[in-house]
């Protein structure tokens, strides 16, 4: 049992498979499901990557262009270089932070769901599924919106509006995509917690937050590389 | 938690509904959706043809003042030809293969009870559905529907102040756009997950239906281009709404300046592009996978070169997105960088004479049973070689350059990417009808629909490519200003013509379509002895498509007479076949 609990979820459903025991209906069915999650979401991971490589080419290319000055009749750059506020360090810990709280929260979450597949056998006992993590994660991520949201406001005090300079109009549009993209995996977690909170099947809730876990693994990632951009090539 | 729960799971995805609203309207099941997509694609073609009859009337009679519309002016032209062009290439040859046949047939034809995620399947289809009443709706508001063409071009689409609908018009087209986009992403999602995940015990990928290979293909091909359209469409939204400059450059409209600087067209054409040409293979791709189908199922013969052809597809699908430069030859782009795109963009030539040679091969010495759908996809082999030869003329810079804005390009995508994506939208309605509606289509009424299409269409595409080389301008809402366009008005007579006939054929098939519905011949589980999954299982086939079990695989798609076999098919569920052929 404890191996299995250990287990990252691929392996748990894999010992699940493979094990001693030869393969319920149920353990068959928990690791199909999972499955199916996880390439479904790794294929709306690469819809999402297309949009921000998009963005990103628009980023370079923009950056160079010149535009013509009506006064003057020479070519200047329109590009204003942007200060990012160092606001944005505190979002970026907070963000890291909670895709750890995330990962915590997955790892429980299928160890409840293996654990409740167990749950026929006398020996096993059946652990509590009232953890903090995936509560905290959503906290967490509420924060980092906040966090961008003052961001927002400060370069607004600054006088940089999203059409001030394409510099701050790429900003905008890069972090508010971005917020889009992490608000969808904030309403998973508000549906996985309550999921759990009615004592829905364990299983289903462990598919939606392994999933959402990824997904918010790579938006940690996304993030990281957003902030990368918006610094190194200003 | 019950284990019963999970083995339920296992067979039914979603039980079958009960209520009306559940099983006709938001409906879960692959099938009702794929119906829905359909008669969704079949309202719009309607829509999209009604509006180009308009264009072909004002090009002949220019000072018709016709019913409801009045007077037509040129920008009212250029409204048609947006709407025209957008509705057909978004809701009509991207909806119907692919959202259509391909819901309905993917799951079945690949041994699973529905899509893999039968909500986003739904969802994927209502944002449709409102991405085309956006789109229509934009016909009512101030100012009309926009008059940018289909590929959105700023700085035109991006000024509110650029024309009569450019204002709310534009806005509401590209929040269309955009909302088509998302559409196409999730349903991509699912075709996708479907065929790597939920194939049949057996349904090896080598063993699929080409059908369900040009689903797969055209799924993949979706996903890495729609997140690049909806990005420029975020961006355009932008330009027009937030006064940045992503596209924008220092335009001034009337002596006034916009307050946009420094923005670039050519941002947004390679954006657009980067779509736009993978979206070419989107349309056909699916009637290229049909057409396979039909033409072994017809000529009772194996497909020729069945690896071939899926490597061809994959080919096909890999190279349409190198070559979106070739949209853009006249914009100024460096010979060198043309050069590559006028290279890779004649490579796809190789793959596509792959796939018509193997379709002749396929054909070749068979028993042809010429059946309608049979006729349709002959007819698109032959469009597809006639629409398609055209492609390497344009491919080359020194004779876009003179032809790329003329009438030769409306040709060429008309009869390619149009009609020949068309043709296999009919042969796929003839061939599955009897499946999806258990009765049969009338032959003669699909016959005279046929070649009243066949010949039709060629009349009015292949004059276009004479127009073309007689330098004659596409877009251009008046010929009578100038002499040289005015000598070639017998011609652009002719086509309208036609077009009248060609129109008046297509009443023919709606009328088939819902006569064969209530009065059609009752049709047999399999009455083109075909031996794909669905026809293993009943007319129409049930909610779970098989009926509480999940078939087994032993053979290939494309058993026919085999040496030895008892019938001259052997279905993909019969028991192995000694492979002597």
């Amino acid at each position: 049992m404890a191996s299995i609990t250990t287990a990252a979820s691929t392996d748990t459903a894999r010992v699940l498979i493979a094990g001693n025991e030869p393969p319920t209906p149920a353990s068959l069915d928990f690791a199909a499901r999972l499955r199916r999650a996880r390439l479904g979401l790794i294929v709306a991971l690469v819809a999402i990557v297309m949009i921000f490589v998009s963005y990103s080419s628009a980023y370079v290319v923009r950056q160079g262009l010149p535009t013509l000055d009506p006064r003057t009749g020479t070519l200047v750059r329109d590009w204003l270089p942007l200060q990012l506020p160092n606001f944005l360090l505190i979002n970026t810990l907070v963000l890291l932070i909670s895709t750890l709280t995330m990962e915590l929260a997955r790892r429980h979450a299928v160890r409840v769901a293996v654990a409740a597949r167990k749950a026929f056998e006398p020996s096993t006992r059946i652990e509590s599924d009232r953890t903090p993590w995936l509560a905290l994660t959503t906290v967490l991520g509420v924060s980092f919106l906040a966090g961008q949201w003052l961001v927002w406001r400060e370069l607004a005090a600054r006088g940089f509006y999203v059409d001030t300079s394409p510099s701050s109009s790429f900003f905008y549009l890069l972090t508010g995509m971005h917020g889009i993209h992490l608000l969808g995996g904030i309403l998973a977690l508000i549906a996985a917690g309550a999921a759990s909170l009615f004592r829905k099947c364990a299983a289903s809730s462990a598919v939606v937050v392994d999933a959402t876990a990824w997904y918010w693994h790579f938006m940690a990632f996304l993030w990281v590389y957003i902030l990368c951009l918006l610094e190194f090539a200003r | 938690m019950a284990t019963g729960e999970f083995a339920a799971h296992a067979v039914h995805i979603h039980a079958a509904p009960t209520s009306w609203i559940r099983k006709y309207v938001f409906s879960l099941d692959h099938k009702v959706i794929g119906i829905q997509y359909f008669f969704l694609a079949l309202t719009a073609v309607f829509v999209g043809m009604f509006l180009s009859l308009l264009m072909r009337i004002h090009l002949i009679w220019p000072a018709a003042v016709l019913p409801l519309l009045g007077e037509i002016k040129p920008e009212t032209y250029l409204t048609l030809l947006t709407m025209h062009g957008t509705i057909m290439v978004f809701f009509v040859l991207t909806t119907a293969p692919q959202g259509g046949f391909g819901n309905y047939f993917l799951p079945i034809q690949i041994g699973a009870p529905d899509m893999a995620f039968p909500v986003l399947n739904m969802l994927s289809f209502w944002v449709t559905a409102l991405a085309f009443i956006v789109m229509i709706s934009a016909f009512f508001v101030v100012g009309g529907a926009p008059l940018h063409g289909w590929t959105g071009y700023p700085p035109l689409s991006a000024l509110p102040s650029a024309g009569p609908g450019e204002a709310l018009g534009a806005d509401l087209w590209v929040i269309s756009i955009a909302l088509f986009c998302l559409g196409a992403l999730m349903s991509a999602l699912n075709f996708i997950t479907t065929t790597l995940d939920m194939r049949a015990k057996g349904m090896t990928l080598m063993r699929m239906p080409l059908t369900c290979w040009a689903w797969f293909i055209t799924a993949i091909l979706g996903l890495l281009a729609f997140g690049v359209l909806l990005s420029a469409g975020i961006l355009l939204l932008l330009d027009r709404n937030a006064g940045t400059s992503f596209f924008v450059p220092l335009v001034t409209i009337n002596g006034q300046l916009t307050g946009h600087k420094g923005g670039s067209p050519l941002l947004w054409q390679h954006l657009f592009w980067f779509f736009g040409h993978p979206e070419v293979y989107i349309a056909i791709l699916p009637a290229m996978g049909l057409c396979s189908q039909l033409l072994s199922v017809f000529s009772r013969k194996p497909i020729f070169g069945y690896k071939a052809m899926v490597y061809a597809m994959l080919s096909i699908g890999f190279l349409g997105f190198m070559v979106w430069g070739h949209h853009m030859f006249m914009s100024g782009m460096s010979p060198y960088t043309a050069f590559a795109f006028s290279v890779m963009t004649m490579a796809i030539g190789v793959p596509s004479a792959i796939k018509t040679f193997n379709w002749l091969g396929t054909i070749w010495k068979g028993r042809i049973r010429f059946t309608s759908p049979m006729l349709f996809a002959l007819g698109f082999v032959s469009l597809f070689i006639s629409g398609g030869i055209s492609g390497p003329f344009l491919a080359q810079p020194v004779l876009d350059i003179q032809l790329h804005d003329t009438y030769f390009v409306v040709g060429h995508f008309h009869l390619i990417m149009g009609v020949a994506s068309i043709f296999g939208i009919f042969g796929a309605t003839y061939y599955w009808f009897p499946k999806m509606f258990g009765r049969m289509m009338n032959e003669s009424m699909a016959r005279w629909h046929f070649f009243i299409t066949l010949i039709g269409t060629y009349a009015i595409f292949m004059p276009m490519h004479y127009l073309g080389m007689a330098a004659h301008l596409r877009r251009y809402s008046q010929l009578t200003e100038l002499k040289y366009l005015h000598d070639l008005v017998p011609l652009q007579e002719f086509m309208t013509y036609a077009a009248f006939v060609t129109i008046a054929g297509q009443f023919i098939f709606l009328f088939n379509l819902f006569w064969s519905m209530k009065f059609g011949e009752k049709a047999t589980d399999n009455p083109w002895e075909a031996t794909t999954l669905e026809w293993t299982t009943a007319t129409p086939p049930p909610h779970d498509n098989f009926g509480g079990h999940i078939p087994v695989v032993h053979n290939g798609p494309y058993e026919y007479s085999v040496p030895g076999a008892p019938r001259d098919f052997v279905m993909q569920t019969d028991p192995e076949i000694v492979s002597a052929h």
